[in-house]
């Protein structure tokens, strides 16, 4: 691009000046159209000289191929829509062409970007778009459809219940890429419609492996919430859920079965579910393998979950990120069924250059696969663990030495004892949580472990961290009685520390004191009273509420009720041991694999899976009506410099895996409606698909313009465009606009407009390409009359190449016998006066097979019809070919003066009208414009006034001018023919007149 | 789905932002620079992050954070996977994928992200189906286009997109047919104190190259390929074929991929290639420390191990380390303690050492842990499990295409407790 290397230049440029108000905002658009400063200086400043270069240069980035333009506008329209409303609805029209064009893939990025444009007032333009788009032909726009669905939700919810329907017709697409789409949007508008995925569930499970990966993720997870709703249970209601050997559970369920009298029997639908989803574990994509792995949690029978196990394992080689959302699934997985992963244990197993929360993740994990047989191995791994320079991981690593030591009463001794060596650990950190740990040990342990507390109790003048401080005390007060001579010494130095120690270690010590208190009061009452005074005054009021609560209770005196005879049993009762479970314990509430799982709390959005049906509802709901496909012959053509788009076609046509036989291609399309208007389309389609890509590239030639079929939209598309460009140089970013650049920009308007109105207005007088293009075929010769041969033609409204005074017509031949038709070509002699152009003999024409050709007759301007004969190597057959008056004329364009002017000339004997009365829905200028122009092919001149509308052309042979008015005068209209022609006139004028007048499209 | 993109460099600037739906404030980004700050390492920075309207899904590659914001339930995995093939798309675009790559190519970087979702929901990831869009940068093309003001975006339309092999595009053409594979296998271990081995396990990949004209369909076999406990495939892999066969069936895409990544089967004793030899000692009260390292080749089929390079995290507590390297180069970078040594070639007759003495903090305490060994390594035409292509064929096309396999063994994630 133009200012690509000067812009990497300009970028750090302004990286430096920060402050502007929106520099970064400004920044953006520039680097967004490969813009730089200085081309924003020349087209501010005041030479015009500058201002020129500047000009040349931006249409030198964007003259030569249009579409990369478009390709911008896009970009621009869709991110400042929702700010520049007025700018973007100039565009909508141009969408709204783009979306009847004969390429799909136009089609559907027109349907993307229109979709994308969130400007309110479109809603109802989207809406029809996407009704249309979801019964294109081609699955790439009903996918494209599928995903402006959730667009236009987002934009306005009360379109939800047109939607729904969209969704509801889009499920029963059979196309690989429509899925995963079309169940997204189901997921966003409405996933409780669970009713509409029963007819499709067993094509969506019999799809699933074609769809691709980020479509499976979401239609996985989609089937999982349907399956829970749908199927009962596989797994035992009575079963363990919390089993402790994986042995002893398969071997309780083994009796089981055998012991019930009715055995469960799976679904079929649910089997299958499980059956399509396991090739996907082997997939690359980390989130097609969690996606897999949650269904099988959620809804496999708990013996087969087993095979979801190596796949996880093997995520954990991915990428850090990855490793940490599949361990915190683990995680919860490993709760509940140890035996799942306690064959890769030493997968868990801990590395130095692990990110901490990876470390922490697989610690948890460790902790709950921990067993007797495994935990002298896990032990020995946390031994190592504990002298980590990383001291949070040693601290959470003696945390978890104390899980496993309540969790397995086997350990228990050897953990403590193990954690009383970590006390003599320098670091502080590792004491502190060793003390910690052993405090709750020793509560689930009521057994005597007096010589720990007394070795803590040396401990404690060494150790700093409060917590820690306050769990020796504690432990002191609580087992008072086993140490009765140390501690009241230790309450004593704790009197003398006490207004230095922290809020938490007072608290225990106020505690300690009471405690001494009952049990050793000769010994303490002193200590005591004085600390609580102290407790008294001190700055906390906690610690004064605890205190004078502490006082009242167990200091006798008048006052104190009854309480105080309790004190003794209510400070010395006997505690419930602290139970340490994983962090992890209380997820599994969440669906594996979602967002809400791994932040442990409901994140917006998320969908409650649902408990399984105590009865199975009715499978007979997702029972399909086999439909026969019925085998129609079918066409298709490859023809000569387009065989590039017609294999295009060809791929897009279905999920077919090869591009095997195309009859067969046909014939899975189960719908023999759809098929009628697939053989009747297809020919044109890829005729103009030839066209369009080579006219797309305009290569700045006007002649190219003015052949382009939407040549008008064009010069819209770039006159808008250059209005978006001036936009973004000058006005844009918000009012950081100078006033000068704000003058400066109706001057910049009026030159560029100048600099490109004037070449093209001028080509747009030469030659005028169709408004409109019917794409109905006639019959030109039927397969029955025609032994086998088939033939349709259809007009294209082109000037014929072949000669000046031709119609141009496009002829269809197909072979539906199972034999070759050879030399297929229309006779010498022409029964009637007519001039034809001939088309070249098709020498061989397979079974099957069709092909298109063009050819021109001189209808010399009358209805007259043209005969000949079709000929094949054996045949001869009759055809002939009767043109409507409208075919007759080519369309040309001129300006309204112009216009009045020649209809002055031609009037009298030369002048046909009519006053019909309008239907309400004609009226409009889009539905008479319309009309008028697939009635006759002329062109549309542009109109000042509101009820006149204007259209023109010319008579082929002669070249005789064809004006057509319309006058609304509400309710009626009056149609004015002005030909030299007048039977074409009167006839034109009946056409038009029915056509004005019936109500249909 | 994804709602916006950020990218951030190390020093914490946003320097790209790519809005899919309506635009997100940058500000929402502060969250995510607190966890930076609270997390010690850039890679502490906890992957999902949230927020009270969004959460942050973010991913850390080549220094960069691709901070992507969500607002409603999606499958975290989803994110972190789509983010990184967006970085995978844009090294194979510009080789390297760093902030002076993104920002040179600013506009391209636009346009890809531009086509790769859709509303937030991705709609072409395959690289061929990109490459067909927008076409890479390349030198010559920078200039070309920089005379004719053209751009990178491709005339064609993305055919591919409608293809039922939308990893290959159509009409590919070679004057030389040649595919190659390469078999890379992987040992992580680790090792302790002693040198007995704690936990080995191969993983291994298949990465192919191959430029072959027109649609070829390829099948692959092995000679063990029982070997192969746990597999997963490139989509072009048909999967049938190998539950029944064993035997690899594929419609190659054009150019590098990956064709199969696989792990061996836990029950194979792994060979273990070299072994070190360490003493490492720090005496309380002293401020001097010991250091010595040895390496040796263990069970290495004969084969040279090469471009081996030691890396040690040291103890907070060293100053510094005086060290004398028999063979190699060795440096240590007082700030981040790290040690590392790169010996090269491992000759069994005169082993590779590192001798010498680390200096402590003076009064600092001796540290509790001996520092673990990373290592890393490379063994040429060896797959140290035995896997073995056994024969490569082509249908569909005439031609005869030249084949390659080339094995290699390297160091994983390769620990030496000490």
């Amino acid at each position: 691009m133009l200012g690509m290397s000067a812009n990497s230049v300009s970028y750090n440029e302004q990286g430096s000046v920060e402050s502007g108000v929106d520099a970064a905002q400004e920044n953006r658009i520039t680097t967004l159209l490969g813009w730089n400063e200085d081309l924003k200086e020349m087209l501010e400043s005041n030479k015009e000289s500058l201002k020129l270069e500047a000009m040349k240069r931006i249409v030198g980035v964007f003259h030569p191929k249009i579409k990369n333009l478009k390709k911008l506008v896009y970009v621009y329209l869709v991110r400042y829509a929702e700010e520049q409303q007025d700018l973007a609805l100039l565009s909508i029209s141009t969408f709204q062409r783009a979306l009847k064009d004969p390429n799909q893939l136009i089609r559907a990025s027109a349907l993307r970007v229109l979709s994308s444009i969130r400007v309110p007032i479109i809603v109802p333009i989207m809406m029809l778009a996407i009704k249309e788009a979801a019964t294109d032909l081609s699955p790439y726009v009903r996918k494209t459809a599928a995903h402006a669905i959730q667009k236009l939700y987002s934009l306005d919810p009360d379109q939800k219940e047109h939607l729904i329907e969209v969704i509801e017709k889009l499920l029963k697409d059979k196309s690989t890429l429509v899925a995963g789409s079309v169940v997204m949007a189901f997921e966003e508008v409405c996933p409780d419609r669970i009713d509409l995925i029963h007819k499709n569930y067993r094509k969506l499970c019999n799809l699933l492996v074609d769809v691709e990966e980020w479509g499976q993720v979401v239609i996985i997870h989609m089937l999982t919430r349907y399956a829970r709703t749908q199927f009962v249970s596989p797994w035992r209601e009575d079963a363990v859920f919390d089993e402790n050997s994986a042995k002893a559970f398969y071997d309780s369920e083994e009796e089981r079965r055998v012991d019930q009298s009715k055995p469960y029997i799976m679904d079929p639908d649910h089997r299958l579910l499980l059956r399509n989803t396991k090739p996907l574990l082997q997939s690359r994509n980390t989130a097609v393998v969690m996606a897999v792995s949650q269904l099988y949690w959620h809804l496999a029978p708990k013996h087969e979950l087993s095979i979801i196990t190596k796949s996880l394992v093997r995520l954990l080689r991915s990428h850090r990120e990855v490793q940490y959302i599949v361990l915190q699934n683990i995680a919860t997985m490993s709760i509940q069924r140890k035996g799942m992963f306690e064959p890769f244990m030493k997968s868990f197993y801990v590395r130095s250059t692990d990110a901490t929360h990876i470390k922490t993740l697989k610690l948890e994990i460790l902790t709950n696969l921990a067993n007797e047989a495994n935990i002298s191995t896990i032990l020995r791994e946390f031994q190592t663990y504990v002298k980590s320079q990383d001291k949070a991981f040693a601290a959470a690593t003696i945390q978890a030495i104390g899980c496993c030591a309540t969790n397995i009463s086997e350990v228990t001794d050897t953990c403590l004892n193990g954690l009383v060596l970590l006390l003599s650990n320098r670091d502080e950190t590792v004491v502190a949580e060793s003390v910690v740990v052993i405090k709750k040990l020793l509560q689930t342990q009521p057994s005597q472990h007096s010589d720990i507390i007394k070795h803590m109790a040396k401990l404690f003048d060494n150790i700093t961290v409060p917590m820690a401080r306050a769990s020796i005390l504690w432990l002191m007060g609580e087992y008072c009685e086993h140490v009765p001579k140390i501690a009241p010494d230790v309450l004593r130095k704790m009197a003398k520390t006490f207004t230095d120690e922290e809020d938490i270690v007072k608290l225990q010590i106020v505690n300690l004191a009471a405690k001494l208190y009952l049990t050793n009061s000769k010994q303490t009452k002193l200590l005591t009273q004085y600390i609580l005074n102290l407790g008294k005054y001190d700055q906390n009021y906690d610690i004064r509420d605890r205190t004078r609560f502490i006082r009242q209770l167990i200091v006798p005196n008048e006052k104190s009720g009854a309480l105080s005879k309790y004190a003794r049993r209510i400070l010395m009762a006997p505690k419930p041991a602290p139970v340490l479970q994983s962090a992890f314990k209380d997820r599994d509430r969440f669906q594996l694999g979602t967002l809400s799982h791994t932040l442990n709390s409901q994140a917006s959005g998320y969908l409650e899976l649902s408990d399984w049906p105590a009865v199975a509802p009715d499978q007979s709901v997702r029972n399909v009506e086999v439909v026969e496909p019925v085998r129609l012959p079918c066409i298709y053509l490859v023809f000569k410099d387009n065989v590039k788009n017609s294999e295009s076609e060809e791929n897009s046509d279905d999920s077919n895996k090869s591009s095997s036989s195309q009859s067969e291609k046909s014939s899975s399309e189960s719908d023999s409606e759809k098929k009628k208007t697939l053989k009747n389309k297809k020919p044109q389609q890829q005729k103009l698909d030839s066209k369009d890509s080579t006219k797309l590239v305009l290569k700045g030639s006007y002649d190219a313009i003015s052949s382009f079929p939407f040549s008008l939209e064009c010069y819209k598309l770039m006159r808008v465009l250059m209005l978006l460009l001036l936009f973004c140089l000058t006005v844009s970013p918000v009012p950081v606009t100078t006033p000068k650049s704000s003058i400066l920009s109706p001057n910049l308007l009026s030159d560029l407009q100048g600099l490109l109105i004037s070449p093209t207005a001028s080509a747009l007088q030469v030659g005028v390409s169709p408004v409109f293009v019917p794409e109905t075929s006639h019959e030109l010769l039927h397969r029955m009359t025609g032994k086998g041969l088939s033939a349709q033609y259809r007009f294209t409204r082109q000037p014929c190449i072949y000669g000046n005074s031709m119609v141009s017509l496009q002829l269809t031949l197909s072979n539906s016998t199972d034999q070759a038709l050879e030399n297929i070509h229309i006779s010498e002699k022409s029964s009637t006066g007519q001039n034809i152009h001939r088309f070249n003999a098709i020498e061989r024409l397979e079974p099957q097979a069709s092909v298109t050709v063009s050819m021109g007759v001189d209808f010399n301007d009358s209805t007259q019809a043209a005969n000949f004969q079709l000929c094949t190597k054996e045949d001869e057959f009759s055809v002939s070919i009767q043109p409507a008056v409208g075919e007759l004329l080519l369309p040309i364009t001129m300006s309204e003066a112009d216009f009045t002017k020649e209809q002055g000339k031609l009037v009298g004997m030369n002048e046909s009208s009519a006053t019909i009365t309008m239907t309400p829905e004609n009226v409009s200028s889009q539905s008479v414009n319309r009309k008028v122009v697939s009635v006759a092919n002329l062109g549309v001149i542009p109109s000042g006034q509101e009820n006149i509308y204007r259209f023109s052309g010319k008579t082929v042979s002669s070249g005789s001018l064809v004006l057509v008015s319309v006058v609304l005068k509400d309710p009626d209209a009056v149609i004015t023919i002005n030909t030299e022609k007048t039977v074409m006139g009167s006839m034109l004028l009946r056409q038009v007149k029915t056509a004005l007048t019936n109500s249909g499209p | 789905m994804i709602h916006s993109l950020f990218l951030v460099n190390a020093s914490g600037d946003i320097f790209l932002e790519k809005h899919w739906k309506s635009v997100v404030s940058r500000s929402v980004c502060d969250y995510f620079f607190e966890a930076v700050e609270r997390a010690t390492e850039p890679e502490n920075v906890p992957p999902v992050i949230p927020t009270p309207h969004h959460c942050l899904i973010n991913v850390l590659r080549q220094r960069i954070y691709f901070v992507a914001v969500i607002q409603s339930e999606v499958p975290p995995l989803f994110v972190i996977e789509f983010l990184h093939r967006v970085v995978d798309t844009f090294q194979d675009y510009f080789g390297v994928c760093t902030e002076a790559a993104v920002k040179d190519n600013v506009v391209v970087v636009y346009e890809l992200l531009e086509e790769m979702l859709d509303n937030g929901f991705p709609l072409a990831t395959e690289s061929n189906i990109l490459k067909e869009l927008i076409k890479p940068p390349t030198i010559l093309r920078t200039v070309v286009n920089t005379i004719t003001g053209s751009t990178n975006v491709g005339e064609q339309l993305p055919t591919g997109q409608l293809s039922v092999v939308p990893w290959r595009r159509t009409g590919v053409k070679y004057t030389n047919n040649e595919a190659y594979f390469d078999v890379v296998e992987e040992i992580d271990a680790i090792i302790d104190k002693s040198g007995s081995t704690i936990t080995a396990e191969i993983q291994g990949v298949i990465d192919a190259c191959v430029k072959l004209t027109g649609m070829p369909d390829l099948t692959l076999s092995f000679m063990n390929p029982r070997l192969l406990d746990d597999v997963s495939f490139h989509p072009c892999v048909r999967f049938k074929r190998w539950e029944a066969e064993r035997i690899l069936s594929f419609v190659p895409p054009d150019g590098n991929f990956r064709l199969l990544s696989y792990h061996v089967s836990s029950q194979n004793l792994v060979a273990i290639p070299v072994y070190v030899k360490h003493n490492i000692s720090f005496r309380e009260g002293s401020s001097q420390g010991r250091f010595e390292l040895t390496l040796g080749p263990k069970q290495t089929m004969g084969k040279a191990v090469e471009s081996v390079l030691v890396s040690s995290q040291l103890p907070r507590g060293v100053l510094n380390a005086n060290l004398s390297p028999s063979q190699g180069t060795y440096t240590f970078d007082p700030v981040t303690k790290l040690l590392s040594w790169d010996v090269g070639k491992i000759n069994p007759q005169k082993l590779p050492s590192l001798k010498g003495s680390m200096s402590l903090q003076t009064g600092a305490s001796k540290p509790d842990e001996n520092p673990t060994i990373n290592l890393q390594f490379k063994i040429q035409q060896l797959a140290v499990s035995g896997l073995k292509v056994n024969r490569l064929d082509m249908y569909g096309e005439k031609y005869k295409p030249f084949k390659g396999i080339k094995y290699m063994t390297k160091a994983g994630k390769f620990q030496v407790r000490t």
